[in-house]
């Protein structure tokens, strides 16, 4: 069972409140883009054994978005934070580091 | 004009807590920045409550607030109130980026009130409710079973609920079978 915190109403969610909301910081390529482009923006994903950055709503809760950064192998939590930003901010990247040295996803490492 | 009534007419269920429907009760959806001039005006003039803080509710009787988000607050009025408590706040809210909607009739809500009150509020809602972790003033949107749900904890002890009028006989029913005579389970 997956527990969460979210970073707006401060519960620490009970995988049963919150719905899975796919891979965190796509980038969108829309008209004008390149056909490779809009491929990759939408079915290229990561798939990875270990840290994978996810969004997550804490829909059956306060009803927000928001990021997670876990390990899809031992379903450890390196930590949550809110959906308006374009990358892990540095304390996740940090708490990350401190438990999966040399980590990389994407282009955040 | 016909006379409004609530979801399940006030029914009621005698168990290890008492369950009851409420009634008819006044609600209204605020949302805005909850730390600007105007929301707070609208907020507590409407109630006469102080802003509640983060999963907090301030309620007295039928009038009060709860903090639904950090955008939204659940404004508690009297039913036969409703109109005027929102005209007051549209006139409050000004031009302020905001919302507010009187969504009475879309709601139900329910007192679990009894020693074991928290037991039967445990079995349905993945929240701890344990004396330390959940007090009164306390205020949570969750789910009840497969439903979405929101409560708070009065100083009594006792419970009240809000959910979609919708779900309120499968709400009501929950309750019931949480309540069921014999099912204390004595965590608490
Ligand atoms: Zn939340």
């Amino acid at each position: 069972m997956l527990i969460l915190h979210c970073p707006y109403c401060g519960v620490d969610a009970d995988e049963t409140e919150l719905a899975a909301g796919g891979e965190a910081h796509l980038k969108r390529f829309g008209p004008g883009s390149s056909d490779d482009e809009l491929h990759g923006y939408l079915f290229a994903r990561e798939n990875p054994k270990g840290v994978h950055l996810e969004r997550w709503r804490h829909a059956s809760g306060c009803g927000k978005w928001f990021h997670a950064a876990r390990c899809t192998a031992t379903l450890e939590v390196f930590g949550t934070y809110k959906a308006q930003v374009s990358g892990p901010p540095q304390e996740i990247r940090d708490a990350i580091s401190a438990r999966r040295p040399g980590w990389s996803w994407r282009e955040f490492s | 004009m016909s006379k409004p009534v609530s979801a399940l007419m006030g029914a009621a269920y005698d168990g290890i807590v008492r369950v009851e429907e409420c009634g008819l009760q006044g609600m209204i959806t605020l949302r805005g920045d909850l730390a600007s001039k105007p929301v707070i005006a609208a907020a507590t003039g409407a109630t006469g409550q102080e802003m509640p803080g983060q999963r907090r509710a301030n309620v007295a009787g039928e009038s009060g607030l709860c903090w639904m988000s950090p955008d939204e607050l659940l404004v508690l009025v009297p039913h036969a109130e409703v109109s005027a408590k929102l005209a007051a706040m549209t006139t409050a809210l000004g031009d302020a980026h905001s919302l507010a909607v009187n969504v009475s009739d879309a709601r139900a809500m329910f007192r679990v009130s009894g020693e074991h009150a928290r037991e039967v509020m445990a079995k349905l809602a993945p929240v701890d409710f344990a004396p330390g972790a959940f007090g009164p003033g306390d205020f949570r949107r969750s789910r009840l079973a497969q439903v979405a749900g929101a409560f708070w904890m009065e100083e009594d002890g006792s419970f009240r609920i809000i959910c979609f009028r919708s779900v309120a006989d499968y709400v009501f029913k929950l309750l019931k079978v949480a309540a069921q005579p014999g099912s204390a389970v004595g965590v608490f």
